[in-house]
């Protein structure tokens, strides 16, 4: 494995921190890459959901990289190694480059089923055991570009141990070896790359031991686990992910498991994260609602440095709520499956008869063809076409939000970007004073009123300060 | 060729007769596009076809598709339709739309429902109230809706119902046609068809031809079958009703979208069909083919990396193979999709080979090879089809 393919070529590191630059070298040809920081294509078995190739082409920029889980794979094995052709050729795919990680962001797995040899993945069957020698056969029968090493990640539950922590480490680096080597003797995996599995839970010193260690293996990257929305506060993920950092090589791509709000991918770029798994459009469009947050960085400069922009740019949808009590109002970092600021809820009534399209501006299929009012008929009536045009319009809208991303680390304007989402988070909820009277100043910062008797604190405000 | 006017905004460009059955052929100029006959329309109830954008389905060649006037009726309702302008606007459908009136519901939802002179009337599955689906209400949605087609209000009868329910409501719907037409708002931009009734009775039948032929319409359909009847009774209906509609306007048979039945329906002399049945079915895992059907959840297609039909040129046989839809069906909705347009695509390239054999004369040797690919051998042909087939000439082995 001396020399993986794979080169991430930085352009900028702004503040020692936040990296932006190209992966190259992607696929067995090496002539894929992709852009950081970025996101991967999520997909269910190689498919995004509710989506056919053709439905799928109608999005610009499609993230090169396809990830496919080994949950959803795993329990077609027998059916890959008689087909010989590989995962790619037998899902019928474009031409993609295909990332095998083990477990879905979407689907939390049940705990308590790893062992010192086996972690456990579930398919539309049930639990399904892998031992390293498993693990690696599937990855054979699969074929794909790169894959996760098997890794021991059953720790984002709150309060796990110091001891099982570290176990987590250990076995994550045991399994790591064990896959390098059967690698390292497979023909078949010749020219598949390989990233090492970084562990810890909330232990700043196991996770700076586990990325030292695996950093010292012949990986191409690095995945980053445990973090996932609800294991913990971004404060401390942050500071985790920096301390990690610190132990990585700089030219080696950091990819963040289960980590996919917008406000958190930001503070993650911030903290030195490249890459990140995109299944938060998915998840929106389970939920019947659609992205719409805005991202547009893109000021007349005559208005910088007044009352925000940003405020005065939030259209209708987001000041109203403000004013209503959202049913869970809270950004907390717990279920993903609430409703995020950074969506409308097509299925409510107001939009019966709104016949914008969901996002004013967006070149997307479901924009540029139906209106609001549609969706809205299509969810209330359970119609299928509500997926298919959800998952169109927010996997493009998504994939905007990481060009513009990307486009405010070359320019400087990561603040700008910043500002947007923090803003959007608190005039969308009730904010609480505290006693220091901290958070109105930096509101009154921001030139923002606060709408509320109460000002609460608010983790991105925080940060913001920083 | 010959260019017949008709009432209304239909024009149908007679193309070709076959000279042994009674099928045709011809172009059907609606307001928003030809249309060429025989035609299957897929359903589109609510809006939309179930998880097909209106560009899928334009790619698959569709040229015509049915919304259903009840359900848009009641969500979202017609004054939120013709603000959208139109269902057309409304579902962003450029071709033709043909809605329902709303009377097969009244079999379909039959616990749910009334029937009376005046009208039908539903009690709401969502909110529990009673609305009234007269023939007025019913052209009044539709006109909101502006379908290039619109059916009449029928007062409509399981095919299995026997006695003098089934004489009633054939004369009613005759009332009711006369109330549709005298309803419709917009006669020069949608086309109001008239539904024969009579159930399974020949005479009952006949006297219903008899009076909807002398109303105006640019159109006919022949209601009341498709329901469970024998198919023995079914096949004479038809071919009764035929026999005594106008030569130059379209005859739509509701509800029929089997491949077998659509073959001898198109020999017996029927231009369109409707029916849930292809996508429906492909939603349960079950691809149409020339020779039946694929259930591609089961097991024996697990290892079976062929396509679902290797001759077939739609999307999803382009692409993906038996195996992986079979794989895909555990993982995601979108297998669903994946069916559902190759069985839209079977249904379309059918009645497109029906269509250029009755053009290129040979109707009844593609009859033949049709029966053959089907059944394994001709023992196995269905008897009613063998017999539907002779009274049109045409003998199968």
């Amino acid at each position: 494995m001396a020399g993986s393919r794979i080169k991430l070529e930085l352009s900028r590191v702004v503040q020692g921190e936040s990296r932006l630059g190209v992966l190259k070298g992607l696929g067995r040809t090496g002539q894929h890459c992709l852009e950081v920081p970025g996101c991967l294509l999520y997909s269910h078995l190689g498919t995004v959901p509710h989506l056919t190739q053709d439905t799928l082409h109608t999005l610009k920029n499609i993230p090169a990289v396809t990830q496919v889980t080994l949950s959803s794979v795993a329990e077609h094995q027998e059916v890959l190694q008689e087909f010989k052709g590989g995962f790619k050729k037998f899902a019928g795919l474009h031409d993609t480059v295909v990332y095998c990680s083990l477990h879905d962001p979407a689907a939390l797995c049940p705990p308590g089923y790893t062992t010192n040899k086996t972690v456990s993945v579930w398919g539309s069957g049930g639990r399904i055991e892998l031992t390293v020698a498993k693990f690696m056969a599937i990855q054979k029968t699969i074929q794909p570009d790169w894959y996760q090493s098997m890794a021991d990640g059953e720790t984002w539950q709150s309060n796990t141990s110091r001891k099982r922590l570290r176990k987590s480490v250990d076995r994550t680096l045991a399994h790591l070896d064990e896959c390098l080597t059967i690698h390292q003797n497979s023909q078949d995996l010749q020219g598949v790359e390989v990233f090492g599995v970084v562990e810890g839970g909330d232990i700043l010193e196991e996770r700076a031991r586990s990325a030292r260690e695996t950093a010292k293996r012949p990986v191409a990257g690095f995945c980053l686990d445990g973090f996932q929305t609800g294991s913990m506060d971004q404060t401390l993920r942050t500071q985790l992910i920096k301390a990690i950092a610190k132990e990585l090589p700089e030219d080696k791509p950091r990819l963040l498991q289960g980590v996919g709000r917008p406000d958190e991918v930001l503070a993650c770029v911030e903290a030195g994260v490249d890459l990140f798994e995109g299944f938060f459009p998915f998840q929106v469009t389970e939920r019947g609602c659609a992205l719409s947050f805005s991202f547009d960085i893109s000021l007349d400069p005559e208005r910088a440095g007044r009352a925000p922009p940003a405020v005065l740019e939030l259209n209708d949808d987001e000041t109203c709520r403000a004013g209503e009590g959202q049913p869970n109002g809270e950004v907390t970092d717990g279920d993903q499956t609430q409703m995020t600021s950074f969506e409308i809820n097509l299925k409510d009534k107001r939009y019966h008869d709104d016949f914008r399209p969901l996002v004013e501006g967006c070149g997307c299929y479901c924009c540029v063809n139906h209106q609001r009012a549609y969706l809205h008929h299509l969810l209330v009536t359970n119609e299928l076409l509500a997926g298919v045009l959800l998952m169109i319009h927010n996997t493009a809208h998504y994939i905007g939000f990481f060009s513009t991303l990307r486009e405010a680390l070359a320019n400087d304007k990561l603040d700008l970007l910043k500002r947007r989402q923090v803003i959007l988070i608190a005039t969308s909820f009730s904010v609480t004073v505290t006693p220091d009277g901290f958070e109105s100043a930096a509101l009154s910062h921001l030139g923002m009123e606060s709408k509320h008797p109460r000002v609460k604190i608010n983790m991105t405000l925080i940060w913001l300060q920083e | 060729l010959q260019h017949r006017a008709l009432p209304g905004t239909l024009s149908a460009d007679n193309l070709a007769e076959c000279p042994v059955t009674k099928a045709r052929a011809c172009d059907l100029i609606l307001p928003h596009s030809a249309v060429s006959t025989p035609v299957f329309m897929p359903v589109g109830t609510q809006g939309t076809l179930k998880g097909i954008t209106v560009d899928q389905l334009d790619g698959l060649g569709c040229q015509i598709c049915l919304g259903n006037t009840y359900h848009l009726g009641m969500r979202p309702g017609p004054d939120l339709i013709e603000k959208a302008n139109g269902l057309h606007g409304f579902m962003n459908w450029k071709k033709n739309l043909l809605t329902d009136s709303g009377g097969f519901q009244m079999v379909s939802l039959v616990e749910l429902s009334e029937v009376n002179e005046e009208g039908v009337k539903f009690k709401s599955p969502y909110d529990g109230k009673e609305i009234l689906l007269s023939p007025e209400k019913s052209i009044s949605i539709q006109n909101s809706l502006g379908s290039d087609i619109m059916m009449q209000l029928d007062d409509v009868v399981s095919s299995t119902v026997t006695g003098p329910r089934v004489e009633e409501a054939m004369h009613r719907s005759i009332r009711w046609l006369d109330r549709c037409i005298a309803a419709n708002k917009n006669p020069d931009k949608q086309n109001l068809f008239a539904i024969i009734q009579g159930g399974l009775n020949a005479d009952l039948r006949k006297a219903c031809l008899d009076e909807m032929t002398q109303r105006n319409v640019p159109g006919f359909a022949i209601g009341g079958l498709s329901g469970g009847e024998e198919k023995d009774d079914f096949w004479r209906m038809v071919t009764l009703s035929t026999d005594h509609l106008p030569r130059e306007k379209p005859r739509y048979l509701m509800g029929v979208g089997y491949a077998v039945d659509l073959v001898v329906c198109v020999a017996l002399g029927c231009d369109m069909f409707d029916c849930v049945f292809p996508t429906r079915t492909a939603r349960f895992g079950s691809a149409l083919v020339p020779w039946g059907s694929l259930q591609v959840k089961h097991k024996q297609y697990a290892k079976d990396f062929q396509p679902i039909d290797p001759d077939c040129p739609c999307p999803t046989c382009k692409r993906h193979s038996r195996a992986y839809l079979h794989a895909l069906f555990k993982s995601d909705t979108s297998a669903m999709h994946h069916i559902t347009i190759h069985n839209i695509a079977y249904q379309l390239t059918l009645m497109r080979s029906v269509r250029q054999s009755i053009v290129d004369g040979r109707f009844p040797e593609f009859i033949r090879s049709f029966m053959k690919q089907m059944f394994p051998s001709p023992d196995q042909y269905p008897s009613w089809a063998v017999d539907a087939l002779a009274s049109v000439n045409v003998t199968l082995e």
